[in-house]
């Protein structure tokens, strides 16, 4: 038997070791860690326009994605009404926002200088069947006409749900679609098991309805959301 | 513990046995049924089941090899607490590295990670094994249930990814498209798009979900017993 003096001692010089590993592991990993997050974020917005991007996504370095974002994409965060409101539009949450009564939520937005002119790139919030999901919905400058989305997900089933973002089909089904109908009225996409209208309906993934109907639910109400800043920035 | 140091060969039988009796007669997972809860949990793809292989390796050998270390030093009074701080020390080690190294994946795993310290697997092999024995055997003795552990995480995320989602190492740099429908974004060695001779085939999207992976193992366990005459109960 070890005296109780011993057992003090043992526990405090082996919390001081293993405190002093850790913290210093943190303060070494820290910054690359952050990188990371940052290119992962910045992946995630680049891969709804992939289809517009010099070379594929997958191929494109770190730096090349941090270098892109800094010269030919433009960041701006919106107010409810459509205004543009100090900030920059990666360091905003939509996690965060979504948590705000809905009137005082900001909005991301990223206008990117592409070839055929600037395409808005708006980020989407909701619930899918068991927790969040979230997405990016380029639109080209007449914004109405979808030229790309990117889905991602918390939990959602994989092989079923969670296809929305592992497979590239359901985004890609995505281009081309217009939010707008003929007359200029508000429509939004809409992922359906069977698709009637193939200008504003997308087919949805075999086996994952629910996470299906939590996208038409995001996109209906999130891109309504940017609306007023479209009236006020017609070109 | 016992004075007499005789001069043992390095790696003789007895340090065979060490690593290769985890892997089949005393398979953690198969045999102790330990670690079933994150085997359910990170199986659906086979690359995170390769990756939380790889960190349970780590965390068992090296826990397994300090705790032998200091085995002499610990006061059985706090002892499972000082084998607690070891294995937390090294998980967060892991989780810090991984974080930095492949940002993709740790967000993929997420907090399974972070409950490898709740693994039955690291913290038994310490109270059973590393406590009376000398350092290196410990190692492989971890390093053995490691691999007994990782083994069947891989088998079940093989068959799981394969039948579930037709793909295998998908998120990897070498994702290898088996089976399903092609089009001009994927394309699968194995064509079911309709009118293709392999038309009537489909995911089986059961094995998408965790619970598949709960008759996985028993089927394992059925096959093992089958197989290996030293587990049947005599009685």
């Amino acid at each position: 038997m070890h005296s109780t003096g011993y057992i003090i001692k043992f526990t405090v010089i082996m919390t001081i070791i293993s405190g002093l590993i850790l913290s210093g592991m943190f303060y070494a990993t820290e910054p690359i860690a952050k990188k990371n997050a940052a290119v992962f974020k910045k992946r995630a917005i680049l891969s709804s326009i992939s289809s517009l991007l010099d070379k594929p996504l997958a191929q494109m370095s770190d730096d090349e994605v941090l270098d892109l974002f800094a010269n030919k994409m433009e960041q701006k965060v919106l107010n409810m009404k459509g205004e543009v409101v100090e900030g920059k539009a990666e360091d905003l949450s939509m996690a965060a926002e979504a948590k705000l009564p809905e009137a005082e939520r900001k909005l991301p937005l990223f206008i990117y200088d592409s070839k055929d002119g600037k395409i808005n790139i708006i980020g989407v919030y909701g619930n899918g069947l068991w927790d969040k999901i979230w997405g990016y919905i380029a639109l080209k400058s007449d914004n109405k006409t979808i030229a790309g989305a990117s889905f991602d997900h918390k939990g959602e089933t994989p092989g079923l749900g969670a296809e929305i973002k592992d497979d590239p089909t359901f985004s890609y089904h995505f281009i081309g679609k217009s939010i707008m109908d003929d007359a200029g009225k508000y429509t939004s996409v809409k992922v359906m098991k069977k698709v009637t209208d193939p200008a504003h309906q997308v087919d949805g993934i075999g086996g994952a309805t629910l996470t299906g109907n939590g996208v038409t639910e995001m996109l209906v109400r999130g891109i309504k959301y940017y609306l007023p800043y479209f009236e006020k920035n017609k070109n | 513990m016992s004075g007499k140091e005789e001069k043992k060969p390095l790696f003789g039988p007895k340090e065979k046995r060490l690593l290769w009796d985890p892997i089949n007669d005393n398979n953690p997972v198969t045999v102790q049924v330990l670690g079933v809860c994150s085997a359910l949990a990170v199986t659906s793809l086979v690359y995170k089941s390769v990756v939380m292989a790889i960190a349970v390796i780590f965390v068992v050998a090296f826990s397994n090899l300090i705790t032998s270390l200091i085995r002499n030093y610990i006061p059985s009074q706090v002892r499972m607490i000082a084998q607690l701080v070891i294995i937390a020390t090294l998980v967060t080690i892991v989780e810090l590295t991984l974080k930095a190294a492949n940002y993709a994946i740790y967000k993929e795993l997420s907090v399974f990670i972070g409950l490898i310290i709740t693994n039955c697997i690291v913290m038994g092999r310490l109270e059973a094994f590393a406590m009376g024995n000398s350092p290196w055997r410990s190692f492989l003795d971890g390093i053995g249930n490691g691999l007994g552990y990782g083994v069947i995480l891989i088998i079940v995320g093989i068959i799981r990814e394969l039948f579930g989602k037709g793909t295998l190492f998908a998120g990897s740099p070498i994702q290898l498209n088996i089976i399903g429908k092609s089009n001009d974004l994927v394309h699968y060695w194995i064509d079911t798009s309709p009118g293709s001779m392999m038309s009537w085939y489909s995911n089986n999207g059961l094995l998408a979900l965790p619970v598949s992976s709960l008759f996985l193992i028993g089927i394992i366990i059925w096959v093992q017993r089958g197989k290996n005459k030293k587990l049947v109960d005599v009685s």
